[in-house]
Order: structure tokens, then C-alpha cells, then sequence
């Protein structure tokens, strides 16, 4: 995340995209950002098998919906910020409205309403049709700067005796 | 004959999303334990590296869920209601726990905390709290 977010030959989209690229529970579960407009980002989650939460129904488990709702709440208070720096999720609140319909791509639109020089606040929406029948709505608060004065790997060393 | 513990163990199987997070279930008596193995793509920040946030908090849906199933003696997962998540520390490469207490069993809904820990069990990396919708009133359509 230490990428500069100005370089030349690419797209503020484009940037963004191949840094949440490497993520890699976000590749894992095939999240996609297709669209931005600082503070707002729209996303797509790809159905899949192996995701499904319920076998009997073929419902995309809400551990699927609550990741992706997650990761593109980052996404806006990431395309937000004027400086790269790595954002972490302080809380966040998730009402499930009703299933994901099963073989459809679950969507998603997040909006950082507000960012102040340590927290960002965000709204998100998941849905498969349109916005107007969502699947569940988000509600998040997140650290900006998060990894703070710690270095690369710092969650690697063993805790001081 | 199916042991409780045997019984958790294949419910957790048949959902293929806890095969993606690769968890195990441990039952102590009605106590539930979920494992989730460390795995390179659970993380969500390679930097730290920490593991990703959502992935944490499914965790914890899931052991609420089990725990509520094993508790209610309905082997039928509940409909997620909403779910609180607050995170705590940042999660390591290693493996983690979530344990699940159910605070209210009500007639048509369910309240649930959980609790996801590392190495140790009074240093927790995040909690939730969730409502569920009981599986018995969700059956007439309710």
C-alpha cells in the first residue's frame, strides 16, 4: 500500500484496482472494484460453488457479503485519501435484508461520507438488481494511517517476553 | 451412532464456504470451538501481514450460528439478522479461535456474542454481536 498513488500511466482506477488486487482474501473471493468516483466505488463479487453458505439453496454465504462489504468500504476511504496509506476496519455493523439470489453476482456501492485525518466513516450497499432491493446495507468506521509507526512484517515477530 | 462432536463436524462440511475458510470444529460438552487455520489467503493487508477483517467476522457469524444451532437443538443454520463486528487488534498469520455465547433465545429471534482470539484466549482480535431469526418461526414463513 505504499504504492504512489500519482504515478504516471495509470488510471486512479486502475491503481486502485491492481492494489486491492493484491489482496489476497479479496482475490481469493474474486471481489472486483469496476468503478470509482472519490469518495463513492461500485464492485462486483462473482458468484461462485465454493462460496455458497447454505447447500440446500445455493445462497452465497454472509461471511462472502460481510467480506466484500468490507473490503469495498476500504476501497472508498482508500480512493479518498489524497496520500496511499493502509486503512484498518474499527467496527462495522451489517443488516442482511434478504438472500443473495443464488448464480447471480453479488454488487455492491460504498461511500466514505466522511474522512477526518485518522477515522473514515463509510456506508455500503449490496445488492444483485439495483440498489433499491439490497441484499444487505453496512455501516463502518475505519482507522486511516493504521499501520502507524509499524514497519513491514511487524505482525511476524514474536512478542516481546 | 453420531457423536455430537461428529454431527458439528459434518454439519460444518456440507457448507462449502467453510471449506473455503478451511474451519474445524471442536465440541466440549454444548461448548463450541472454531478453528480457522492460518491460510495465505486470509490475509487482507500482505504488508503486516494482518488477516483480512471480513474473513474474521465470517468466522465469528459462522461459530454464533453453529453455537445457536447446538444450543436451540435445531440442526438448521439461522437466518443472519445483523451482526456487530468490533476489531480489536490486527489479526497475525496464525491460526484463530472464536467461541459464541448465546445471550437470549427468543421466540422469533436470537441474540449472540462472539469472540475471535490468537494465542491468547484474554487478548481477543475482534468481538461481534448479531441477531439471528430462529429457525422454527422461519419454517411457517414468519
Amino acid at each position: 500500500m505504499s504504492d504512489d498513488k500519482s504515478s504516471p500511466g495509470e488510471s486512479p482506477l486502475e491503481m486502485l484496482r491492481a492494489m486491492l488486487a493484491h489482496t489476497p482474501q479479496a482475490k481469493a473471493i474474486g471481489a472486483d472494484i469496476t468503478r470509482m468516483e472519490p469518495p463513492r466505488v461500485w464492485g462486483r463479487t462473482p458468484y461462485r460453488e465454493d462460496l455458497v453458505g447454505d447447500p440446500e439453496t445455493g445462497v452465497i454465504a454472509g461471511g462472502v457479503i460481510t467480506t466484500f462489504l468490507d473490503h469495498i468500504s476500504g476501497a472508498a476511504v482508500f480512493s479518498s485519501l489524497k496520500e496511499a496509506s493502509s486503512v484498518a476496519t474499527i467496527d462495522l455493523r451489517i443488516d442482511y435484508m434478504r438472500a443473495a439470489t443464488p448464480h447471480k453476482d453479488v454488487l455492491a456501492e460504498a461511500h466514505c461520507y466522511k474522512l477526518g485525518r485518522n477515522i473514515a466513516f463509510v456506508r455500503a450497499i449490496a445488492y444483485d438488481e439495483t440498489p433499491d432491493d439490497p441484499v444487505a446495507q453496512a455501516s463502518a468506521a475505519f482507522m486511516v494511517n493504521s499501520n502507524g509507526r509499524r514497519k513491514m512484517g511487524a505482525n511476524l515477530r514474536k512478542p516481546k517476553p | 451412532m453420531s457423536t455430537p462432536q461428529s454431527r458439528v463436524a459434518d454439519a460444518i462440511a456440507r457448507v462449502p464456504y467453510a471449506k473455503f475458510l478451511g474451519l474445524r470444529a471442536e465440541l466440549k460438552g454444548d461448548e463450541l470451538t472454531l478453528i480457522m487455520p492460518f491460510a495465505p489467503h486470509l490475509v487482507g493487508n500482505p504488508m503486516l501481514p494482518a488477516l483480512h477483517g471480513g474473513v474474521v467476522g465470517a468466522l465469528m457469524e459462522v461459530t454464533a450460528l453453529t453455537q445457536l444451532a447446538i444450543t436451540s437443538k435445531i440442526e438448521k443454520f439461522a437466518k443472519t439478522i445483523d451482526i456487530n463486528v468490533e476489531y480489536l487488534r490486527s489479526g497475525k498469520p496464525i491460526d484463530t479461535y472464536a467461541r459464541a455465547r448465546i445471550v437470549k433465545i427468543g421466540r422469533r429471534i436470537a441474540n449472540v456474542q462472539a469472540e475471535a482470539w490468537q494465542n491468547e484466549r484474554s487478548q481477543p482480535i475482534a468481538t461481534l454481536h448479531g441477531h439471528f431469526m430462529t429457525p422454527e418461526v422461519d419454517e411457517v414463513g414468519a
